[in-house]
């Protein structure tokens, strides 16, 4: 924790909030920023203090911040049956340890618009409870879901076009 | 139930318990569509490829120390 690590709660504050302003300042390339600020989060394993104190900034929305809810009208008819069902991913287990494919995973993770990409981390590396993520970030309980829906479906085309329909080869 | 819902609803059964309901629908649904059930292993996939991340992170700010 991060308290244990720096010893100094004041200390543990400043970092919260060095981490907090290298969020909102690195703002026009999203999508690197959003990595520096996880990283610096995991870097300072201050987590756990974000998690007890609500304390977290939403990152600003820009142009391509949304999914738009027809993005997989072609993978379903109009009864909502798959028309193009899923791929069978081959060898996945070995896709979670080969290097290139860990290129592909974190690519198709910064693709996704900021805000979906920070609600899926929360939720998926930091593993935040649903409930505490959207108290934060003042979203409510459907409109989160809403987004962590978008956010893996996005993914999971993201995926499956660029690693498992080549045959997980470059 | 049809797959749109079906998926939506694996999506939400990875961050909060479904209703008995829910997941009696669901499993149903699964036991007649591969696709669905295709599409949860990929989901579920994905959980693991973000812990994955999260150890390569780690591991990163670790070695910068």
């Amino acid at each position: 924790m991060a308290l244990l690590q720096l010893h100094d709660e004041a200390r543990a504050d400043d970092v919260v909030q060095d981490v907090m302003a290298a969020a909102l300042t690195a703002s026009h390339d999203g999508h690197s920023s959003l990595r520096t600020w996880l990283g610096g989060i995991l870097k300072h394993k201050i987590v756990d203090l974000i998690r007890r104190e609500s304390r977290f900034v939403t990152l600003a929305a820009d142009d391509n911040d949304e999914i738009p809810e027809n993005a997989w009208d072609d993978l379903f008819d109009d009864r909502g049956h798959w028309s193009q069902g899923p791929l069978s991913w081959r060898q996945p287990d070995e896709a979670l340890t080969d290097r290139q494919f860990q290129q592909i995973f974190d690519l198709c993770c910064e693709r996704l618009p900021r805000r979906h990409a920070q609600l899926f981390m929360m939720r998926e590396v930091m593993d935040m409870a649903i409930d505490d993520i959207c108290k934060q970030l003042e979203v409510s309980a459907t409109n989160c879901s809403v987004i962590l829906y978008r956010a893996r479906m996005s993914l999971r085309l993201c995926l499956e076009q660029n690693w498992f329909a080549t045959g997980g080869s470059r | 139930m049809h797959c749109r819902k079906a998926t939506r609803l694996l999506s939400e059964a990875m961050d909060r318990p479904l209703s008995l309901g829910e997941r009696a629908a669901l499993y149903y649904h699964l036991g007649l569509c591969r696709h669905c059930r295709q599409f949860s292993r990929q989901v579920q996939f994905m959980r693991e490829a973000t812990r994955r991340l999260r150890q390569r992170l780690d591991q990163d700010t670790d070695e910068s120390h």
